[in-house]
């Protein structure tokens, strides 16, 4: 088996959105978010000789974020004061068993379906890194930042035409992957 | 310049039309063969999903000005 060997000076282009986005649907906050992922990098370097290789660099990137993600709500948590929640409710006017508490709430529904675009996000942030790396950097820059293809036919040095068959082999590769990772 | 359109080039008008570069008439060029053929269409409507995938709330990047920011100070970490 081909084992994994650590090249920190790639990390932020190959995995800084992946993580992001790990990141920001937990925390929902650009700020923290930054942190972590910086957080996590910084850690990642210092354990580098613990990585044994058996993973990839991506999964194991992630292990460390999970700590940084649950440290983040422990630090917050013990800021203030504990919430109560209780479940059984003493007061003479709401006793009973009341049928309504026992309905399914409909706005569930739509908290399960944000679950699974959440995992959209991160799909697409897999296929990305499956397809060809010069096809993803273009199409990325197309897609995601929006540039011109003027602009990025000059800092590849290559013709519009060129760019366009580089952009079809990108969008068909990516919706074959995501089709299988995810429309099913 | 004829109306109707080889699979090959309808493909690329289609690709050109998810950035909002294909001009009037080529989205007329182009759907007038998506009527006819089937393919294509298979190929649009993909197209036009993966378009609407990258566009969805759940799909986030790093703001470039962030990322060479963080490469720096990840730089500096790893020369130390």
């Amino acid at each position: 088996m081909a084992t994994h060997k650590i090249d920190a000076n790639k990390w932020v282009d190959r995995y800084s959105d992946y993580l992001y986005n790990y990141t920001i649907v937990r925390v929902n906050d650009h700020e923290v978010a930054q942190d972590l992922i910086s957080e996590t990098f910084f850690a990642g370097l210092k354990s580098a000789a613990n990585f044994k290789g058996e993973a990839s660099e991506r999964t194991w990137l992630i292990s460390i974020l999970k700590r940084k993600i649950i440290d983040h709500y422990r630090k917050k948590n013990s800021k203030k004061g504990k919430a109560e929640i209780r479940m059984q409710y003493n007061d003479s006017e709401t006793e009973g068993d009341w049928l309504e508490e026992r309905v399914s709430d409909p706005f569930d529904k739509t908290a399960e379906d944000d679950m699974e675009n959440t995992e959209l996000g991160l799909a697409i942030h897999e296929c990305l890194d499956g397809i060809n790396e010069k096809q993803a950097a273009i199409f990325k820059l197309k897609t995601i930042e929006n540039y011109d293809t003027e602009a990025i036919c000059n800092e590849y040095n290559i013709t519009p035409s060129n760019l366009w068959v580089i952009i079809h082999r990108a969008r068909t590769a990516m919706a074959d992957c995501l089709e299988q990772k995810w429309l099913k | 310049m004829s109306i109707f359109l080889k699979c090959e080039e309808a493909n690329h008008k289609c690709d050109k039309n998810q950035y909002k570069e294909a001009s009037f008439f080529e989205m007329i060029q182009l759907n007038i063969h998506l009527i006819y053929c089937r393919v294509c269409r298979k190929y649009s409507s993909r197209n036009n999903k993966l378009t609407k995938a990258f566009k969805n709330k759940n799909f986030k990047t790093m703001p470039l000005d962030q990322k060479i920011k963080l490469q720096e100070r990840l730089r500096q970490e790893i020369s130390k």
